[in-house]
């Protein structure tokens, strides 16, 4: 749709074979989402021996999925401008959120302690 | 009244209103989704360690059944492939098979709400039991050849058991603190009768041992109640999702001879918001199963 933002579906009908090319994408992305799933659950039995690093190639290869999805599928490559508009507003606000509420755990008053340590 | 720019580009926003309206719908639940993804890493990083003893706070690792959520991850993605492919047809004209793609999109959604509901019943008739002597252990209860859901102790007391039949974990799939008595693998293999680790060994426990057993609901801890809710609200736009596009496919079709082009922009965005469904759950999946 996005490579075709003024035209309606009747105009798009001339256009046949392109939509065959957009179809082969969907088949490559959604084969190339379906080996992300694959490799991020095999991640989880290779040893890092660092609880840090397995978050982080597992949340990095769900990063790439996320941006096939959006990119391929959503069409957010080509995308207009009030779009992005909207996704940067959203991304501000998030970035914000989160980045709050991660301060707020981590900028404890000196000698406190937030975490609960079991002593058996 | 005519509903304007449903088809023709807006001039200031070179889109069709529709479409506006979906990406700022999809801003609002990108928000509402990081909130409580930000829920979950508060309660993951002041969660201790391990299972034991204080079931409400501690964090649970591999719980939940992989192959299952990695299985149920391909049918969403193959969901998104299949919407694309159902607009893709619309474009061509070509009614019938934009029907059968919608088919199969809903299928695979109401495949991935079944097999979650499995899910959820698994973690229902699972239990946590830790014993007065401080030992633990997870299973299955067996009351009369059932495996009943949502009990405690106080419904064991309530029936008046003298003991229960539990089918054990083996081994025991939680991290302990250091230093926790806990069953070790060798002692439950040789309570279990030599079975081997992944099998569920019968065992009978008597009631009056029992200082806490608990089945996994959303009250059972701070893993559980975020689990619930995260999974249970994305299902919700799953069915959600389903019921639209069922609506869009096989009722409201009419449009599709009076005004196509509307129509297909309908298609369209509603594959939008199911991208998003499928999004979320792509970082919900590792979040929840794998970390």
């Amino acid at each position: 749709m996005s490579d075709h933002p003024h035209t309606g579906a009747a105009e798009a009908h001339d256009h046949g074979h392109d939509h065959a090319g957009h179809n082969k994408i969907y088949f490559v992305i959604g084969a190339a989402l379906l080996v992300g799933t694959i490799v991020t659950v095999l991640a989880r039995y290779w040893e890092f021996n660092s609880v840090a690093l397995t978050i982080a190639v597992a949340l990095f290869i769900a990063s790439i999925k996320a941006f096939l999805v959006a990119g391929y599928f959503m069409h957010l490559l080509s995308e207009k401008k009030m779009i992005y508009l909207v996704l940067a507003t959203t991304a501000a606000f998030l970035v914000g959120m989160v980045g709050l509420i991660l301060w707020s755990d981590a900028d404890l008053p000196r000698g406190s302690t937030q975490k609960i340590h079991y002593v058996p | 009244m005519d509903i304007p720019y449903t088809v023709k580009p807006r001039p200031d926003t070179g889109l069709y209103n529709a479409k506006v309206g979906i990406w700022l719908f999809l801003a609002s639940e990108v928000m509402l989704f990081g909130a409580f993804f930000s829920s979950y890493i508060l309660l993951r990083v002041g969660a201790p360690d391990g299972f034991w003893p204080d079931v409400a706070t501690a964090w649970p690792h591999g719980l939940l059944n992989i192959p299952i959520g990695t299985f149920n991850t391909a049918v969403l993605i193959i969901s998104s492939v299949t919407v694309l492919l159902a607009w893709a047809s619309l474009k061509e004209g070509n009614l019938p098979k934009f029907k059968k793609f919608m088919a199969a999109t809903i299928l695979c959604a109401l495949g991935f709400l079944a097999i979650k509901s499995y899910e959820y019943n698994e973690k229902f008739t699972h239990y946590v039991i830790r014993l007065k002597d401080g030992t633990a252990v997870t299973g299955h209860l067996d009351i009369d050849g059932k495996s009943p859901r949502f009990w405690n102790l106080a419904t064991v007391e309530a029936k008046k058991l003298e003991s229960i039949k539990v089918h054990v974990d083996v081994p025991n799939q939680f991290r302990y603190p250091v230093g926790f008595k806990h069953e070790s693998h060798a002692e439950a293999e040789a309570k279990a009768g030599g079975h081997g680790a992944g099998e569920h060994a019968a065992r009978e426990i008597k009631t009056a041992d029992i200082a806490l057993l608990q089945a996994f609901i959303p009250k059972t801890g701070t893993f559980f109640a975020i689990y619930f809710t995260m999974t249970f609200l994305h299902g919700l736009h799953v069915l959600g999702g389903a019921i639209v596009m069922a609506y869009i496919a096989f009722v409201g079709d009419g449009m599709w001879k009076t005004d196509p082009e509307r129509y297909t922009n309908r298609v369209e965005v509603a594959g939008l918001f199911w991208h998003i469904v499928d999004l979320v759950w792509i970082f919900l999946f590792p979040v929840v199963y794998l970390l």
